[in-house]
């Protein structure tokens, strides 16, 4: 009962904090916003027993994430110009996407089923062989290393190539190019 | 325990089915969160905001993902230091935790590569605006179709 109440509690802030960064224009304003943001996720992830989840989304999302684009609105601009368009035609697409999703969830089992399929399928082997076979005590870190290795590894991959793109974008290319011109 | 795994797949009986209702409501207010994002994205013209929005629709897709893991009355699945595991203790469904682990960190090397591109076209327009960019854009093509529409045949 109390972890329902502190999840509602928990919720409601989530989407007050949403609803902010929808009004506000100022984008340091924003950007706040998006790490406390994440801050409440992480809270809610330790409610729902993620607590691996939770450290790494209160690190990254909550921190670099914050630091990036901080960074960004550094180089840019600081407010948001005031939007031309009236948002209800984006309200009605994202209303009738919203009830599209709604409906998909109607076939799923109830939150904290124990005999959902997701539940019955390779998770109780990994809880109960994990510790014979890799003798971790932390079963995330058990599947994250060693039976899903290779999707770590393609991680590994995802995140070196978004850093030779950033590297690329915004290093001395630009300037190449305007020598370029100059020629 | 086994009260809940016995209704837990039965077919709701009438619209107001209260074990239905509080079984699905976290997906439900998750959704909320998502097209809060998804708001934010297609009504919002700044580019800053609109990475802010992505950022919120990707975190409600991993709360999804990680409510469909939680089982009621379990804990972490972590086990204890001695690893004497009792067999009684419940663990939640430890896989989607790798998977959001892993989709965080994917996510924020995309966010990193958004934010450069967005850096790039302030360089170059000036603007980081999504209306003004159009404007730039429109005004580009209007000057490539007077130089170069005759040679390709009157559109460009």
């Amino acid at each position: 009962m109390i972890v329902t109440i502190i999840d509602l509690v928990l919720f409601c802030m989530l989407v007050m904090t949403a609803l902010v960064i929808v009004q506000t224009r100022h984008l340091f304003a924003v950007v706040m916003l998006s790490g406390v943001f994440s801050l409440l996720t992480a809270l809610l992830f330790v409610t729902l027993d993620a607590v691996d989840v939770a450290f790494t989304e209160a690190a990254v999302g909550a921190g670099i994430s914050t630091v990036l684009m901080l960074g960004t609105i550094a180089l840019t601009a600081r407010r948001e110009n005031k939007p031309t368009r009236s948002g209800i035609l984006p309200f009605f697409v994202v209303l009738v996407t919203g009830a599209a999703l709604i409906y998909g969830t109607l076939d799923m089992p109830n939150f904290g089923d124990p005999n959902a399929p997701a539940q019955v399928h390779v998770a109780p082997e990994y809880l109960t062989n994990s510790i014979h076979e890799i003798d971790i005590p932390n079963v995330v870190t058990a599947i994250l290393a060693s039976y899903r290795g290779y999707d770590t590894l393609g991680e590994v991959a995802v995140v070196f190539t978004a850093g030779i793109g950033v590297l690329l974008l915004i290093s001395g290319l630009g300037k190449g190019r305007e020598d370029m011109k100059d020629d | 325990m086994a009260a809940t795994s016995e209704t837990a797949h039965a077919v709701p009986s009438s619209i107001f089915d209260w074990d239905f209702i509080f079984g699905h409501a976290n997906y439900w207010l998750f959704i909320v969160l998502m097209m809060t994002g998804l708001y934010i994205v297609v009504a919002r013209g700044n580019l800053v905001k609109k990475i802010v929005g992505l950022n919120i629709f990707q975190v409600a897709v991993f709360m999804l993902y990680i409510s469909i893991g939680k089982v009621t009355g379990g804990t972490a699945p972590i086990f204890p230091l001695d690893m004497q595991v009792d067999p009684d203790v419940a663990y939640s469904n430890p896989l989607p935790h790798v998977l959001i682990l892993t989709a965080i960190v994917v996510g924020v090397a995309t966010t990193s590569l958004g934010l450069a591109l967005i850096v790039r076209i302030r360089e170059e327009f000036d603007t980081i605006e999504e209306d003004e960019l159009l404007v730039i854009e429109r005004k580009m093509t209007a000057a490539d179709n007077r130089e170069h529409g005759p040679a390709m045949g009157g559109r460009a």
